[in-house]
């Protein structure tokens, strides 16, 4: 199952690579298509993501927003640069959280692997500080989930002790 | 390690840039002070909540008061890559699921 890797390249790259059971024509339209990008990028459990305007196009515009009952919400607003039907794609992104982020200049490939997909996404932020702070924000949302579960391990030891 | 201290100190994008930083060795507050639009003191004061939650230390040479991560910052830190892995990972294994229920079209026709 865990077949992701996330590691950092040089100051300024992040780089995913995940393996797919499908074709690179499915995983790309999973990743262009707002329909199905609404099913799948969601993050932690309990998010969300009520809009999602994708224009797979270059020049195209791309908005996602995300809502969590108790956490609120935020959203993402990017342009699409360069499109290779079902084997790249080259965007830019930022969060407004609400205050925009530094662009994150995001390339995607999808190479045909054995029967599946491998999907390589390299993303390229401005500088090494932008993105510390890319991979810590992407955290915060952990670091709540870390929250309940510390709320549940402080009640069974609160428990325990009665 | 206190961790309510630590996870409300980890709370500030600055002070998770701090951290960051000194993940890649020791620095005076002046070289921490420097890529951020910040004032030292305001950045003594990051610093203060780092070293109270028990994330930084600082050791005394000469006048100059270096700072590098405690073992606790750099647990931190790994939980942090830990827990933004996690969150991808859990888009991918839906997107798994999305991939599956969207593929009717019969493999290996093409090619």
């Amino acid at each position: 199952m865990s077949k992701m890797t996330l590691k950092t390249e040089g100051d300024t790259h992040v780089v995913v690579t995940r393996h797919f059971a499908a074709p690179p024509e499915a995983v790309y339209r999973a990743h262009t298509d707002a329909k199905l990008i609404q099913q799948w990028m969601l993050g932690p459990e309990g998010w969300t993501m009520p809009v999602c305007i994708s224009e797979a196009r270059p020049g195209g515009k791309m908005r996602y927003a995300w809502t969590h009952p108790k956490h609120g919400s935020f959203y993402l607003t990017g342009e699409c640069l360069e499109l290779e039907p079902n084997r790249r794609i080259v965007h830019v992104e930022r969060m407004h959280l609400p205050d925009p982020t530094p662009d994150n200049h995001v390339e995607t490939i999808f190479e045909a692997d054995g029967e599946g997909t491998l999907m390589t996404m390299r993303m390229t932020l401005p500088d090494t500080q932008t993105r510390a702070a890319m991979l810590s924000t992407g955290m915060e949302h952990g670091m709540e989930a870390s929250y309940v579960r510390l709320d549940g391990m402080l009640g069974a030891a609160a428990n325990a002790a009665h | 390690m206190n961790l309510d201290a630590a996870f409300s100190a980890l709370a500030d994008p600055t002070r998770r840039a701090i951290l960051a930083r000194l993940a890649k060795g020791e620095a005076t507050v002046m070289e921490l002070a420097a890529p951020f639009e910040m004032t030292q003191p305001a950045i003594s004061q990051h610093l203060k909540v780092l070293e109270d939650a028990g994330l930084v230390t600082q050791r005394v040479e000469g006048a100059k008061r270096p700072r590098r991560l405690a073992q606790s910052g750099l647990d931190a830190m790994d939980q942090w890559l830990a827990m933004l892995r996690r969150a991808l990972e859990q888009n991918y294994d839906r997107l798994d699921k999305v991939l599956a229920a969207m593929e009717p079209h019969k493999k290996g026709k093409k090619r």
